[in-house]
């Protein structure tokens, strides 16, 4: 088996004229918790939504546990799940029927899928609510949900695009226990990506930091922070990127959360 | 089969669940039938059509049905916004089996609709012959299909719901008009009648009038050939530029 379960050369996507993914090059080893950092705006998305086939790049490779992401685009969909960063449950259907959706694209036998979602239900304590619609449930309880649909098919790689954004900080922990659990016991890379540094920090094992869609740090936590002398993760990430904050553009899903309102009363 | 059948048991699970929107969507054709039905009945007659429910009311269906099957095809804009599209499309599925799949969900709540409103009809006055209203659920079956494909095909290049009002105004509502739905296409001017011939929604109309014991104007064998074309040409599109949805 190869030990690089990702393997990207001189990732590259152009909007228009716009680069927002500009040569990236990076390897991730089988079973690390590889940690993708960059401030708003950065490409973190735009390089995760080429990773998971959502996107094709304008130019360069991507090698998901062996196959060709834009060649082979089904065969590495079979190899991961993902956690968006936006929400993706279909809110007009309850938590088992979310998961049983899933069960059934990736092809998961009846019996297997029967008792994975009651264990994985279980264990992210939702099973007693399993047939609630998922618009009753709190950011939290969705996020989990998601979480737990991402690993139902046993993925090799769980792809977690800022996975605890918007949560509060005993749910970031909760989420972050199970994640590193799974990590640990089912031998799933974890790849995340996310602007909290103290997570990164906390959490994984490689980091890479990108912004304006370029690589500028790569290493361990600890390195990173030894070759910018700074005591923290977060200090090195603003002295590395020579900024804090960042603008991004709006996706518009306000406007669309009201004209939902509006037609669906 | 899998793939097909969990989306189709989605779009069906989402209709049951939202009554407001089934009831809502009852309205306008409702209104048809009062308005309209009631209110050209006497100079219908007087003009030697006969009774006018008998005429309008496969066209009051078929409008249901059209208007149900674009609305659902359009859902997948909301999908996208809402992320659960993005579900879909990572899976390991071909796209043509999720685009079957949500096409046949959306046409199976189409003509339910259709069936509602034929009910409501009846309650009015409508008395189809029941000989045929197999025929007649084959044609509201094909209007379903047509439409929810072209409604995926256009929702598949839009971002948003902007352009909503758009589909609305210079789409749907012209396909509904100019199809005979209220009028005959018996003597029309003739730029009327070449519009019509053009507009797949007349030859649904048609066929479903002449199944329910109305009379035809293309003739039920030219609208099931022309309606089943224009669905599978559809299908074919909105399955392309599905297949082709980058997020």
């Amino acid at each position: 088996m190869k030990n690089n379960i990702i393997e990207v050369k001189n990732l590259t996507k152009k909007f228009g004229s716009f680069t927002a993914v500009n040569g990236l090059s990076f390897n991730t080893q089988r079973g690390q918790v590889f940690g993708f950092l960059g401030p708003n705006g950065a490409g973190k998305t735009t390089s995760i939504k080429m990773l998971t086939t959502l996107l094709q790049p304008t130019s360069g490779q991507i090698t998901v546990d062996g196959k060709d992401a834009v060649k082979n685009a089904r065969e590495v969909r079979e190899s991961f799940g993902i956690v968006f960063q936006d929400p993706s449950l279909d809110d007009e259907l309850t938590a088992y029927e979310n998961m049983e959706f899933h069960g059934v694209l990736y092809k998961v036998p009846p019996a297997v899928r029967k008792a994975r979602i009651e264990e994985l239900l279980r264990m992210i304590e939702l099973w007693d609510r399993k047939d609630d619609l998922v618009k009753q449930f709190s950011g939290g309880m969705k996020r989990r949900l998601e979480i737990a649909r991402g690993i139902l098919h046993h993925p090799q790689i769980l792809f977690l695009d800022e996975p605890t954004v918007g949560l509060d900080p005993q749910t970031r922990n909760h989420i972050w226990n199970y994640i590193l659990d799974l990590n640990q016991k089912e031998k799933i890379t974890v790849f995340f990506s996310t602007h909290y540094m103290e997570e990164a920090d906390r959490v994984a094992d490689e980091v890479t930091i990108i912004d304006r869609g370029k690589i500028i740090a790569q290493g361990t936590p600890a390195s990173l922070k030894k070759k910018a002398r700074t005591k923290t993760l977060e200090e090195a990430f603003i002295k590395l990127t020579g900024h804090g904050l960042r603008d991004e553009d709006a996706s518009g899903i306000e406007g669309m959360r009201m004209m939902k309102k509006m037609w669906r009363r | 089969m899998g793939p097909i059948y969990i989306m189709w048991l989605r779009q069906l699970k989402r209709y049951v669940r939202s009554r407001a929107r089934m009831v809502g969507s009852l309205g306008q054709p409702l209104i048809f039938l009062l308005a309209i039905g009631f209110g050209f009945g006497p100079i219908y007659q007087k003009a030697g059509g006969g009774d006018y429910i008998q005429f309008l009311a496969p066209g009051v269906i078929a409008m249901a049905v059209l208007f149900t099957a674009v609305f659902a095809g359009i859902e997948v804009i909301w999908d996208r916004q809402f992320g659960f599209l993005k579900e879909t499309l990572v899976a390991p599925v071909s796209r043509f089996s999720i685009m079957i799949g949500r096409t046949l969900g959306g046409a199976t709540v189409a003509m339910c609709q259709g069936v509602i409103v034929m009910v409501i009809s009846v309650c009015f006055g409508f008395r189809p012959h029941w000989g045929a209203i197999l025929l007649a659920l084959v044609f509201m079956f094909l209007i379903a299909m047509l439409f929810t494909a072209l409604g995926t095909a256009l929702a598949s290049q839009l971002n948003d719901m902007q352009s909503f009002p758009l589909i609305m105004n210079f789409l749907v509502m012209p396909l509904f008009f100019f199809s005979g739905a209220i009028f005959p296409l018996n003597g029309v001017s003739p730029a009327l009648a070449v519009v019509a011939s053009f507009n797949p929604l007349a030859y649904g109309v048609d066929g479903l009038r002449a199944a329910f014991g109305g009379t035809a104007f293309y003739g039920m064998g030219t609208d099931l050939i022309v309606l089943g074309f224009f669905c599978a040409f559809f299908l074919g599109l909105g399955s392309w530029l599905f297949s082709k949805i980058q997020i």
